[in-house]
């Protein structure tokens, strides 16, 4: 024992180890009230190891060139020993992590955890979120089948529908005139190597912005406003190790039972996880019946296709998609209500957050559906809803004002 | 709040599985698919090896595979045609171009059919065949219309033609007019067979996916107490 | 704070057991990746024994055949080449095949299941060059008195027509002989020897 401890020392003379322990986590005091919603943090950075090791494994065999690249995906789940684990793990990994992402995005919202002093940790979590479409995206070709094929060509031909420059950005997106090998090779760079850098640095500046100001809680109170006048520890707060540690295990381990359950169950997910399309090899002479995104972008894509075409141009669907997620970033000043926390809001936010929680997931339902007057005509009253959450909440949120309970001092649990 | 999001939850599951059940096009019989029946299974390999294998490939599928549904290393080297060796994939020799200019396309590689194309709907095509003069190929079928493939298990079923009962009837009841070596019930084992053994194709490690799941699970289930408890003893200082 | 005594050897105990099974699921999970990376079932097929047809291998040639990737020399001895083969066990360095560069049932004079028909690995025991055939007995650029064998042209390395190596040459070892056997007079399987390789 005593050896370990003078390495310790040893290294802690070089490299601040101890320091960097007792701050983030033995001497991290985070508020002793998180409930269910709180768990989707940790699960997100699990997945994120899940997805990296799996990958780094799936790479090892994956063969990104036009001929080869969908019988590489046979080759590892037939003849590489233990493939068809490594490769469902990641498909269930890729739909799992929106999953836990939207629930932890939703934290946010019912919690106010995007508000002041946070509005930077809301902004970097945007940012991996748009990381995270980014790198789905990029990953969905690489199978090479049909629905990768031509979801890649939907959503690139989507600049080419920019003004004056589209048609050429297009076309140096790809690195060809339709959706070739040569996107599949880069697309492959960006999935591989470029995004996961990007999202490992993001995750980084997310938890360390975190860290700094402190987790909020279900009750919206600042525990750093009654600490104990000795220790100068926050009163309703409790050290993150032992006691979150210990609970977010128990999280990992119910969530790794849905998850193996899907993986070794129903890894297909009844074509929602890996699309019966995608086991027909890219044929560019051949488009689908339905082309439809994953599922986790179908609200975006109902938006999109909600919008008619204006002034001879169909960029207004383009914009008004991303309009939907840049949106989010400015949530923090959007929101004008004197309390962070759904528990103590008043009734009008209440009908606005299910009337957009209504809203976002029957547009995903919408995503899915092939065009019909009827649905396009629900896809624009839903994205009419979508957008009003958003535009109208410095109004509503004021008005609420009236109608919201006192918070309290101290956490309730 | 998690009462809002429970619903909405239901409400997108509910909508999932009507997405899921919207009907397709045409009525689809469902297969006799039976995984652990090996006698099916390898009835429906040799099927597959003496009849598909002529003009599809099945690339990403190794002969030895077969040992998975209880064939010997024997059995299988008898049913190889080609002086192709027992390690090695189901390749074939005709080549794509060729098979476009004959058929009108090429015919796709079947390895992995049955989960593009589900087995309902294979068994269908593959005993939804009719004659019809205005093809190319003399035949049509119910399940994919205006297909390149001609009827292979003709003189096993017979001829069956599309009998439309009025004019309203747009999609027509299959008659068979002239019988074919094997009666009908014979027929449908046999495609049964071969649906069944190209379900196995499409995921030969089914089997094993499963079993090890229930062993996962249960042990996941194990560490979940474990590791609960662990967290009730912890959490007795807060509360 | 709670101010109950905390129970210090349930908590050890429950650390540890879910330390334990925690490791055993940890153990669990890696095993796919590690089994991931030994041979396909690709590269084991191309790995497969290697059926040869010796019937028209003169005495006196030899046949190059590959196996995973590697020559496998099929050598017919002539009695002449047998005759010399036993005459010069001072010049080796491993004459008796003492070292394990073939299986069992090759560890004779000869290193072959058949006296006349040598199977050998043809790559060099030093670097991994191959050598060059050298049945040409009496050669003077080998000494004189050469019996035929091999000449590996990178480092000067030689062997005998069993494979043996020489003394004073950089290669350390003879000449790898391959698991195989004779599945019928004319025919050799390379890869598998009769216990099953």
């Amino acid at each position: 024992m005593n050896g370990l401890t003078q390495l310790l020392g040893w290294v802690d003379d070089r490299f601040p180890l101890t320091k960097l322990w007792k701050e983030h986590l033995s001497e991290y005091y985070a508020p002793k009230n998180f409930n269910f919603w709180y768990f989707f943090g940790s699960l997100a950075l699990l997945v994120l190891v899940i997805q990296i090791v799996t990958g780094i494994f799936l790479t090892m065999n994956y063969k990104p060139d036009a001929a080869t690249a969908f019988a590489s995906v046979e080759y590892i789940m037939r003849d590489v020993p233990g493939g068809w684990i490594i490769r469902y793990m990641h498909t269930t990994g890729a739909s799992a992590f929106f999953v836990v992402v939207y629930l932890h995005m939703f934290r946010g919202l019912i919690y106010g955890s995007y508000r002041k002093p946070r509005e930077l940790i809301w902004i970097f979590g945007m940012l991996i979120y748009l990381a995270l479409m980014a790198e789905g995206f990029f990953g969905y070709l690489l199978p090479w089948g049909q629905m990768s094929y031509w979801g890649a060509q939907v959503i690139v031909n989507l600049f080419a529908a920019i003004p004056v420059i589209g048609p050429d950005l297009s076309v140096w997106i790809r690195g060809d005139y339709v959706i070739s090998d040569a996107t599949l090779n880069r697309f492959f760079a960006f999935h591989v190597i470029a995004i996961p850098f990007v999202l490992a640095g993001l995750v980084v500046a997310h938890i360390l912005a975190l860290h700094e100001v402190g987790s909020n809680n279900p009750d919206g109170v600042e525990i750093k406003k009654h600490k104990d006048p000795v220790t100068h520890i926050p009163l309703d707060g409790i050290p993150f190790h032992p006691y979150y540690t210990v609970k977010d295990i128990v999280g990992v381990v119910v969530f790794l039972m849905v998850f193996f359950g899907i993986v070794f169950f129903a890894p297909e997910f009844g074509g929602y996880f890996i699309e019966d399309n995608n086991f027909i090899p890219a044929d560019p002479f051949k488009t689908p019946a339905h082309i439809a995104p994953v599922w986790y972008f179908t609200p975006f894509y109902a938006i999109l296709r909600a919008v008619p075409s204006f002034a001879g141009t169909q960029v207004w669907g383009v914009i008004a998609m991303g309009a939907a997620v840049v949106v989010l970033f400015f949530l923090p000043w959007l929101d004008k209500g004197q309390v962070k926390s759904i528990r103590y809001r008043g009734p009008i936010y209440k009908y606005a957050l299910t009337a957009f929680i209504i809203s976002f997931i029957g547009l995903g339902y919408l995503g899915v559906q092939p065009v019909t007057p009827l649905f396009t005509f629900l896809a624009q009253v839903l994205s009419a809803i979508y957008f009003g959450f958003f535009f109208l909440m410095p109004w509503y949120t004021r008005m609420d004002n009236a109608k919201c309970k006192p918070e309290p001092e101290r956490v309730t649990g | 709040m998690l009462n809002i999001a429970k619903k909405g939850l239901l409400l997108l599951g509910m909508l999932a599985s009507v997405a899921a059940f919207a009907s397709s096009d045409i009525h689809l019989d469902k297969a006799p698919v039976n995984l652990g029946d090996n006698a099916s299974l390898q009835r429906g390999a040799k099927t597959f090896v003496n009849y598909c294998l002529t003009c599809h490939s099945a690339a990403y599928m190794r002969y030895n595979r077969l040992q998975d549904i209880g064939m010997t290393e024997q059995q299988i080297k008898g049913l190889i045609l080609t002086d192709a060796k027992i390690g090695d994939l189901m390749k074939i020799a005709l080549n794509n171009q060729e098979a476009k200019a004959w058929f009108g396309a090429a015919p796709p590689d079947l390895t992995v059919i049955s989960r593009s194309r589900g087995a309902d709907w294979l068994y269908t095509y593959l005993r939804g065949f009719y004659r019809d003069d205005s093809r190319p190929s003399g035949w049509n079928n119910v399940a994919f219309d205006k297909v390149g493939m001609p009827h292979v298990f003709f003189e096993q079923q017979g001829e069956q033609v599309l009998k439309h009962e009025g004019k309203d009837d747009h999609t027509g009841k299959l008659v068979l007019e002239t019988p074919g070596k094997m009666k009908p019930a014979e027929y449908d084992a046999m495609v049964g067979d071969l649906v069944n053994y190209l379900v196995f194709m499409g995921e030969p490690v089914k089997a094993k996916r499963v079993t090890l799941g229930f062993f996962v699970l249960l042990f996941l289930g194990v560490l979940l107490v474990v590791s609960y408890k662990l967290k009730k003893e912890f959490w007795k200082d807060i509360h | 704070m709670s101010e109950k005594t905390v129970d210090r050897s349930k908590r050890r105990f429950l650390i540890a057991a879910t330390s334990v099974v925690g490791g055993v699921a940890a153990v669990g999970g890696a095993v796919p990746f590690v089994l991931s990376m030994f041979p396909s079932e690709r590269a084991k097929a191309a790995g497969a024994p290697v059926e040869v047809d010796i019937s028209k291998v003169e005495p006196g040639m030899l046949l190059n055949v590959e196996w995973r990737g590697k020559p496998v020399w099929v050598v017919n001895r002539s009695p002449e080449m047998m005759d010399l083969l036993a005459k010069h066990d001072d010049k080796l360095a491993d004459p008796k095949s003492l070292a394990k560069q073939q299986p069992e049932y090759c560890k004779n004079p000869g290193r072959s299941i058949k006296p006349n028909l040598s199977v050998l690995v043809g790559i060099c025991t030093h670097l991994g060059c191959s050598p060059t055939f050298r049945k040409d007995a009496g050669a003077p650029d080998l000494g004189g008195d050469w019996p035929g064998g091999f000449f590996c042209p990178c480092h000067g390395s030689k062997f005998d027509l069993a494979g043996r190596v020489y003394k004073d040459v950089p290669a350390p070892t003879n000449l790898e002989v391959p698991p195989h056997k004779y599945i019928s007079d004319t025919r050799l399987l390379i890869g598998e020897d009769s216990k099953g390789a």
